[in-house]
């Protein structure tokens, strides 16, 4: 019996109009950056250059956050209602657009289609729609105290999830009534400036929502001007650290969302099947890429070996590839460096003793891959259950009894999401009480919800996005005696 | 057939052995993105050909008669008259009164020729009555046999006569194959579902089938990703492949497909032939041979030049 192979099904481009170049977008206009300076963004997958971006300077990030002060009077003056049909006009876009955007956030970022389609661009409409619904009730969402907006929100957003973490951001700052710069991350600008033309289309007032792109010095020059109220935050640990040193000693207010190292974790009573697909989606969702990835796997040692073989079956199922294929389940590693940063990882997971597993999967000769990865024998004291490795790689490790679980998923730096598979729902309740992690899934991973607050402990940083608590990161709260 | 293992009779300890649960909400979006897999091009013509010959093609109607029997055993036989390109189907699955006059038609044409018996579709007769019937059945020329779980008893928690009947129905078969029919409709969740799988894989049938087609919920995606992993499951333990078939409601190319997907990722490459998958259908043929037309042509073809039995 011949062995079926899925013939290619690639997503058409032909959809994105992708520029040649690009501008930066300032008070409603595409403008050049005063220093003339460009970079080139690629396609991850292919290393083909797609077009030249802005690299905003101090002059841009000053007329950016001007424009956005300039227009922070009239929006906030607005009524609720009417700030809200601007949001829901551009929630309606993003669905009118959805295919193009996720076209586009793929072919820039290296996300496969399917989750740009499925996952990425719908989750990015309902923010705005969810948003949208909270901008004419700030005077209920938060009883005995009144709801001011903050000004002129400075907003960097990570390469992860381009789009997604740009709705995060500006959904709720303009439902609050606030004016927003955002700098995407410099390896994914091409859907934000997108979005960009999405605001001019929906009417959005000019000033409300600015683009400005470029890599750290133009976050710099964002974070550390004098004019602005508010720093969100999504990435590193280590440029949070920078950014709340930079931001010390000024009266902005700031969220840090940062890393993660979640652990996932499997009881012998879990459904297993269910569970192998949960690990798969924790770690491999997005090439791992992803803050809250359950990147270490705890399960017990009573079923380790029957779990960790059926892992093994499934991974020889994933087939890696062309993101832009409609049955591709793991795409292309955002960047080079992402990439060396991932092998250097997996060379010290090796060199420390772990058992590396790698199925069979063939490497396109061009673009940035790396296969999905299991170290097994993992300790604690590994690296690689330690760090961030923010690539397609899981540690498994084993436990006996439930405390002993929360003793290891707990001791890390960081705190950001966790995942407990047991049928047994008090033994949820009493981990979920016990983890000390922002999100706490059971019986599921990586689902996320506008409705639903998501943010870290420790080292993952501080603020919440998502649900009322989202709203209120961008919102003074004055007792009303 | 004969690469389908002997069938070797486990107790049911061995279920215990196996065990497992089911996450409904897990299994069912599993299920959702296999269905999304896209099949096109020479792929799907494989998936197609394969669908075509993994068929049963089916009449279980009171109104069958001999004349309808043997039309139907000759489409079996040439689902498309004139294109020798065009394979066989795998059985044909009818009542057990009938099965003498397919027999006949069926005869030297490499059709299997499935009835289905034990008091089908409600399983409610004396077990001697259902024995009876197998037997019979078997006489006049069956080589497959579908048979039903009773649920009332599996249901009520009964699992030793579940294990017992499915037995005595395979011992009752001697050489024909047994097809056990869960009617994963009535069980009423996965957990089930899979519990029941795995009895009747250890009292030894050659197949594990979905549904009879004669209730509201007949094969879904995800019943047939919960049977496929119990299979799966199974096969790890005894080393003992045992084939899945599904059926009811089974009406469009595109899901004979989206099943053979689910085999392909859960089961891999060994199940994708028709001694391990089944689709129990009737009309779904004809829609396959259309869209293998339409593949080969670009376009689709009058339905009447597709015969109607």
């Amino acid at each position: 019996m011949a062995k079926w192979d899925y013939s290619a099904a690639p997503e058409s481009t032909e959809i994105v109009d992708v520029r040649d170049t690009y501008g930066l977008f300032i008070d409603g206009q595409f403008v050049g950056p005063a220093s003339n300076d460009y970079f080139k963004t690629i396609n991850p997958a292919t290393e083909e250059v797609l077009a030249a971006i802005p690299i905003a300077g101090e002059t841009d990030i000053d007329n950016a956050v001007r424009a956005a002060r300039k227009a922070f009077k009239k929006w906030a003056a607005l009524s609720g209602g009417e700030r809200a049909k601007y949001i829901f006009r551009i929630a309606r876009i993003l669905q009118e657009r959805a295919r193009e955007l996720a076209v586009l956030e793929s072919m820039n970022g290296g996300k496969p289609i399917k989750e740009s389609r499925d996952v990425d661009v719908p989750l990015v409409a309902a923010h705005f729609f969810y948003y949208a619904g909270w901008a004419d009730k700030l005077d209920y969402a938060f009883p005995g105290r009144r709801a001011e907006p903050l000004g002129v929100c400075a907003q960097i957003i990570p390469w992860n999830f381009p789009l997604l973490m740009l709705s995060w951001k500006i959904a709720p700052a303009l439902a609050g009534g606030n004016t927003v710069v955002l700098k995407p991350a410099e390896t994914t600008p091409l859907t934000a400036l997108l979005f960009a033309d999405i605001c001019r289309q929906a009417g959005l007032p000019p000033g409300v929502v600015n683009i400005v792109t470029g890599a750290g010095p133009t976050g710099q020059a964002l974070v550390r001007h004098d004019d602005v109220d508010k720093v969100a935050f999504t990435g590193s640990t280590e440029v949070g650290k920078e950014i709340q040193r930079a931001v010390a000693g000024t009266d902005k207010e700031l969220t840090l969302e940062l890393g993660g190292k979640a652990a996932n974790i499997i009881f012998d009573d879990a459904p297993l099947d269910q569970a192998v697909e949960g690990i798969v989606n924790g770690i491999f969702f997005n090439q791992g890429h992803v803050c809250c990835a359950g990147s270490r796997l705890f399960v017990q040692e009573s079923i380790a070996e029957r779990l960790i073989g059926k892992l093994k079956q499934r991974l020889a199922t994933l087939r890696l590839g062309d993101p832009l294929d409609k049955n591709t389940d793991i795409g292309a590693i955002n960047s080079r460096d992402q990439l060396e940063k991932i092998r250097k990882l997996v060379g010290i997971g090796v060199e420390e003793g772990a058992e590396l597993y790698q199925p069979a999967c063939d490497i396109p000769e061009r673009g940035f891959f790396f296969p999905p990865t299991v170290f097994t024998g993992v300790s604690q004291s590994h690296r690689i259950a330690q760090e961030e490795i923010f690539g397609p790689v899981l540690s498994v490790m084993t436990f006996r009894t439930p405390a002993e679980a929360v003793t290891k998923a707990n001791n890390t730096p960081f705190g950001l999401s966790a995942g407990v598979w047991t049928e047994k729902g008090s033994r949820i309740l009493w981990m979920a009480d016990r983890l000390q992690a922002g999100v706490v899934w059971a019986n599921t991973f990586n689902r996320f919800d506008p409705t639903s607050p998501f943010g870290g402990y420790k080292e993952s940083g501080f603020g919440r996005e998502g649900g009322r608590h989202g709203l209120e990161a961008y919102l003074r709260l004055k007792e009303t005696t | 057939m004969s690469s389908v293992a002997t069938a070797t009779q486990h107790s049911l300890e061995i279920v215990d052995r196996i065990g497992g649960s089911v996450d409904a909400v897990g299994a069912t979006e599993r299920a959702a993105s296999l269905s999304k897999r896209s099949i096109k091009k020479d792929s799907k013509a494989w998936a197609l050909d394969l669908a075509l010959r993994c068929c049963d093609l089916t009449t279980l109607e009171g109104s069958d008669s001999p004349g309808k029997i043997r039309q139907l055993a000759s489409k079996a036989i040439r689902p498309a008259p004139g294109d020798s390109s065009i394979p066989s189907v795998a059985a044909l699955c009818i009542y057990p009164r009938l099965v003498a006059v397919a027999a006949e038609t069926l005869k030297g044409s490499g059709v299997h020729l499935a009835s289905v018996a034990t008091s089908f579709p409600s399983g409610q007769a004396t077990l001697e009555a259902r024995l009876a019937e197998i037997k019979q059945a078997v006489a006049d020329g069956a080589d497959e046999i579908d048979i039903v779980i009773s649920r009332g008893a599996f249901l009520a928690g009964d699992e030793d006569t579940i294990f017992e009947e499915v037995a005595a129905s395979v011992e009752a078969a001697g050489e024909a194959h047994v097809k056990t029919i869960l009617e994963t409709g009535e069980l009423g969740s996965y957990d089930r579902i899979r519990r029941a799988s795995l009895i009747a894989m250890a009292a030894g049938s050659h197949f594990i089938k979905t549904s009879t087609g004669k209730i509201g919920e007949s094969a879904t995606m995800p019943s047939a990703l919960v049977m496929a992993e119990a299979i799966r499951d199974f096969a790890e333990l005894t080393g003992r492949e045992v084939g899945l078939k599904v059926a009811g409601g089974i009406r469009a190319s595109k899901d004979t497909v989206r099943y053979l997907v689910i085999v392909h990722e859960t089961l891999g490459d060994d199940w994708l032939t028709p001694d391990r998958f089944r689709i129990g259908a009737s009309s779904v043929v004809n829609d396959i041979l259309m869209q293998i037309d339409f593949l080969r042509t670009g376009r689709y073809s009058d339905p009447d030049r597709y015969t109607l039995d």
